[in-house]
């Protein structure tokens, strides 16, 4: 008898990504750039955030055809994206066979309350997250990944190290506290106690967590890493620099030896420009997106 | 004490080590040709196969990973691993260490959706272990010499030939460590022999 969409086989699923680059893609041709560099998996979207960005308006869902065109291409993991709060596009994805699905602040919340009950279903998925609060209530909600919000579509790195930087130092603050202290840190977190004690215990998330948001440069990648991400989303910083295949097998390299230096300096080498980046006090309230929906 | 490396290239490596650990073993990372001269044993991890891979060339880790297993030294590869070993892929025409004389499929049981734990009688080794497979592969055909130690629905899911073992799903994400424990005695015997 077997036992479908576990706990230990939806973050399970994740643990095999560990170590490497997830790349977003929007089709065919792309995904394939991204699978022969070495990506673990592609997020397959309509339009990289830096694009949703210039776009404006309402990004949702991408269009099934493009999601499937990669589904067939490539024969890693293939992931998408579902409005925050999106049942049915999440439950769409879900039918399709796509293997990972990101409730994502990078499409405009479909829910600016509630998340997915992410328990409900056999596909795993993975949200992002700012600290500790924010990561346990989408564990609590049943998210077997997470990842850091960054600022995505920027190229900026500061938000992704402020987000990885916080959740650490909470982490250390967490295991200090003594058991009685607890829940009095979930109430002011909002955080769910039960997995507030478990990460204490364990010193770490139960859920493997990613860098996301803003990772333009091998050396970016590689300072997540160091920073303590299990591994790197690279959104727009591929396909928006110049030579996608070098740039995106650089950072394949650089997150695996992310304490190379004299490496990641040769792989750093003639990359082209990297995608313009954003600063971030010229972002409006309205601009972030990490600020979508917590 | 028996040393045992796990390749650390990409996937999940740490939780081998736990395991390898658990297993009364010690566990040893190995992210450098150089350091396969230190270890009696190798396991190569769950992760992406085609990513490995890469990684297998770009660091010429592919020809000494071949030689390791040719001297009798021992290595268990997982999910991708098992990929990893075998002498022919279904639908590919190249294989990638081809040490083990078994034909896999790829992702064999499906998307990600299909995933699954399931309860395994693993010959010699263990009654009712679970066994967690993810995009899992299963071995299609064994050649002669190949012992097969466990199926789920008459797919072969785990398999031995001398010092190589091969397995569909994931030991490192459980705590039964009962068949890593069975590859470190495998090591610890072939120590013993590749000594004498």
């Amino acid at each position: 008898m077997s036992r479908l969409g576990t706990d230990r086989v939806k973050r399970g699923m994740a643990e095999m990504q560990k170590g490497g680059v997830i790349m977003d893609v929007v089709n065919a041709e792309q995904a394939k750039i991204a699978e022969e560099a070495g990506a673990v998996a592609v997020m397959a979207l309509e339009r990289v955030p830096s694009d949703i960005r210039a776009a404006g308006g309402v990004a949702r869902m991408a269009d099934p055809t493009i999601t499937e065109e990669v589904l067939n291409a490539v024969s890693i993991p293939v992931m998408a994206k579902a409005r925050i709060g999106h049942i049915v596009e999440a439950r769409v994805l879900e039918a399709m066979g796509v293997d990972y699905i990101d409730e994502s602040e990078v499409l405009t919340p479909a829910d600016d309350i509630y998340h997915i009950n992410k328990r409900d279903f056999t596909v795993p998925f993975v949200c992002g997250c700012r600290d500790l609060g924010e990561a346990t209530r989408r564990i609590g909600e049943g998210a077997s990944m997470l990842r850091t919000k960054g600022e995505p579509g920027t190229g900026n790195i500061v938000e992704a190290v402020n987000h990885i930087r916080k959740v650490q130092s909470q982490i250390s603050h967490l295991r200090s506290l003594s058991e009685d202290e607890v829940m009095v840190y979930a109430k002011e977190n909002g955080a769910p106690f039960e997995i507030l004690l478990q990460i204490r215990e364990e010193g770490r998330l139960p859920v493997v967590n990613f860098a996301a948001g803003g990772v333009a440069t091998p050396s970016d990648a590689a300072l997540m890493m160091q920073l303590g991400a299990d591994g790197v989303f690279v959104g727009s910083g591929i396909f928006k620099s110049d030579n996608p295949e070098k740039f995106a097998r650089a950072i394949v390299e650089a997150t695996t030896h992310y304490e190379d230096y004299k490496l990641i300096g040769e792989l750093s080498k003639g990359l082209g420009t990297a995608m313009t980046g954003i600063e971030m006090s010229t972002l409006t309230p309205a601009d972030r997106m990490a600020d979508r929906s917590q | 004490m028996i040393r045992i490396g796990v390749l650390g290239l990409q996937g999940a490596f740490r939780e081998h080590i736990r395991s390898v650990e658990a297993s009364g073993a010690e566990g040893i990372i190995i992210k450098r040709v150089e350091q396969l001269n230190d270890i009696d044993g190798l396991i190569i991890p769950g992760g992406e196969s085609t990513t490995m891979r890469r990684l297998i060339d770009k660091y010429e880790f592919l020809e000494p990973l071949r030689q390791f297993g040719k001297q009798g030294k021992p290595i268990f590869g997982t999910c991708a691993g098992m990929i990893l070993l075998a002498s022919e892929i279904a639908g590919f025409d190249h294989h990638h260490l081809g040490l083990m004389d078994i034909k896999v499929e790829r992702n064999a049981f499906g998307r990600q959706r299909e995933s699954f734990e399931a309860d395994l009688d693993i010959k010699g080794v263990a009654e009712a272990y679970n066994a967690v497979f993810i995009r899992a592969p299963y071995i299609l055909e064994t050649g002669a010499g190949v012992d097969v130690l466990a199926s789920y629905n008459d797919r072969i899911v785990l398999a031995q030939q001398g010092q190589y073992l091969a397995c569909a799903f994931h030991p490192e994400l459980t705590d039964d460590h009962r068949l890593t424990a069975h590859f470190v005695t495998m090591v610890e015997e072939s120590k013993k022999t590749l000594a004498s």
